[in-house]
């Protein structure tokens, strides 16, 4: 089927925050099970993208939006929002668990969607923790509270409540910018096996980090994308010279 | 040298006016303990008033009070916190919503006389439901909704963002995310608001002047729809209706009033501080 070719459509879409537009007419495919970087100086509108694409962004009073997505196809406005969010899970720049047990941040989700059997709950705790490499660190404890998890491990375990939805797409909006390169090391890591079962876009104000992990990568500057291509491609040979000065650090 | 002088200045006005206000209240509570502890006597607290209120107890006017308490805290608090989550989760701002907040603040300065008259307009004689405990506590509750409206809305103001982006983007619903991620975080300021208003509730005279309280009624209550002494006018009764009653009497009846509220609010704020407890953020 053609619609399986691509996971998330872009369309001529555009943002804005009362008359400040983030997003400036951005057209772009995302395809299944690739790591899809975002690279992009401050207020490039990255994270503005990242929040259209599960609809977050409506709650702010002054968001608006122009433009289509669709998500396999479907576009996103006409699905029930609720569920739209657990296809399209985000993992913020910042850990912010709950400030209850690690158990109910995973379960959180899952409980949300009607699912009450503690004997199921067990079940995709252990395997989310698992996936998130977090499990054998936090499985004698899991009743405590998750805010006493180091920065690292609470990122984990954000990426972990994630998992436990059964996502689609997972959108990483700079998730290591608070950690400690061993933490972010392991993030990577966890992103690369992710790729397997998950599409992943990725948004960092790390360029290194995008050329260690992305499979293609889109420079946004202003709202504007310059340049969409294969990693590697764009990291050895940019076509537009604003992404050659952006790689190699001449302003950002 | 100067920086340090103007510390120093600073500090005593600062310490002197905590003074001024702290021994007021300190004076209060010696002279009612003094002069009415001699009063409290089981036959004090759990018998009928009799002879004309000079001898016996007080025990339908403290039952009174605490049926006129519960029964405000049971209409206003539920009433308080659901529309304080309307206003604070739901509601647009717009100057209309704004308006209507500023309304609410405002409606906590109200003379308590003007609730009284307007629980006799409303409970007592637009719906019958005569000088009563049910008009008196719906009287009481309009009167301390104020209170725990916005002391509702501070709490459910105070809860970080986070928790509600983060609940929605684990695709809760809008209602699952108050219910789970919010109103949890926000019951002990809710808790607050509720001690404030009880103790409004307990003490005041104006409201049940005209919506419940009986001057000299020596038996309990039978139902909500019936009359019943309270505390606050019982006090006002004795001390200024009636001659000859014994000082100790008047002065017991007060501290019976201060212990009662005291002990309502004692049970709320270890309701808060169990609920403290579990704030881990």
């Amino acid at each position: 089927m053609v619609k399986n070719t691509v996971k998330v459509s872009i369309q001529s879409l555009s943002i804005f925050y009362d008359t400040v537009q983030a997003v400036k007419n951005l057209t772009l495919d995302i395809f299944p099970n690739e790591i899809f970087t975002i690279i992009g100086p401050a207020n490039s509108g990255k994270s503005s993208l990242l929040l259209t694409l599960n609809r977050l962004g409506e709650i702010n009073p002054s968001y608006r939006k122009t433009g289509t997505v669709l998500l396999d196809g479907e576009n996103i406005d006409t699905l029930n929002v609720e569920i739209l969010r657990r296809r399209v899970g985000i993992v913020f720049a910042l850990p912010f668990p709950l400030p209850i047990s690690i158990y109910d941040n995973v379960a959180y989700g899952p409980r949300m969607q009607g699912i009450k059997k503690k004997s199921i709950l067990d079940g995709i705790v252990e395997s989310a923790l698992t996936e998130a490499y977090l499990w054998d660190e936090v499985k004698d404890r899991l009743q405590s509270p998750a805010m006493n998890l180091s920065g690292g491990q609470q990122q984990r375990l954000c990426i972990a409540r994630v998992l436990a939805l059964k996502p689609e797409v997972i959108m990483f909006d700079e998730p290591t910018s608070g950690l400690d390169p061993i933490s972010t090391a392991r993030v990577e890591e966890t992103l690369r096996t992710l790729k397997a079962h998950y599409t992943i876009i990725l948004v960092t104000n790390n360029v290194a980090q995008a050329a260690r992990v992305g499979d293609r990568t889109a420079f946004l500057l202003m709202g504007e994308l310059i340049e969409l291509d294969n990693t590697n491609k764009l990291f050895t040979a940019p076509a537009d010279k604003r992404t050659d000065d952006y790689i190699t650090g001449k302003f950002g | 040298m100067k920086a340090q002088t103007e510390q120093r200045i600073a500090v005593s006005i600062l310490f002197l006016c905590t003074f001024l206000v702290v021994v007021p209240v300190l004076v209060i509570l010696i002279i009612i303990s003094m002069k009415g502890v001699s009063a409290l006597t089981v036959s004090f607290l759990f018998d009928m008033p009799q002879n004309g209120m000079t001898s016996g107890g007080i025990f339908p006017a403290i039952l009174g009070t605490v049926y006129l308490v519960v029964g405000a805290i049971v209409f206003a608090v539920p009433l308080g916190v659901l529309s304080a989550i309307y206003l604070v989760e739901y509601a647009k701002d717009t100057p209309l919503s704004r308006l209507i907040k500023l309304a609410i603040v405002n409606l906590a300065g109200v003379p308590s006389v003007v609730y009284g008259l307007f629980g006799l307009g409303i409970f007592v004689i637009f719906f019958g439901f005569g000088a009563s405990i049910l008009s008196g506590s719906l009287t009481l509750g309009i009167m301390i909704l104020p209170v725990i409206i916005t002391a509702s809305r501070e709490a459910l103001e105070s809860v970080p963002k986070t928790f509600r982006i983060v609940s929605l983007s684990l695709g809760a619903s809008k209602w699952q995310t108050i219910r789970h991620s919010v109103l949890p975080h926000a019951i002990p300021g809710i808790l607050t608001g509720t001690i404030l208003g009880l103790g409004r509730a307990a003490g005041e005279t104006a409201p049940i002047l005209f919506t419940v309280a009986a001057f000299y009624l020596p038996k309990l209550p039978q139902s909500v729809f019936d009359q019943t002494m309270a505390l606050p006018y019982h006090l006002y009764v004795i001390s200024t209706q009636v001659p000859g009653i014994p000082e100790h009497t008047r002065y017991g009846t007060a501290l019976v009033l201060l212990l009662l509220v005291l002990l309502l609010n004692l049970g709320a704020i270890i309701l808060r501080y169990q609920f403290r407890k579990k704030k881990k953020w």
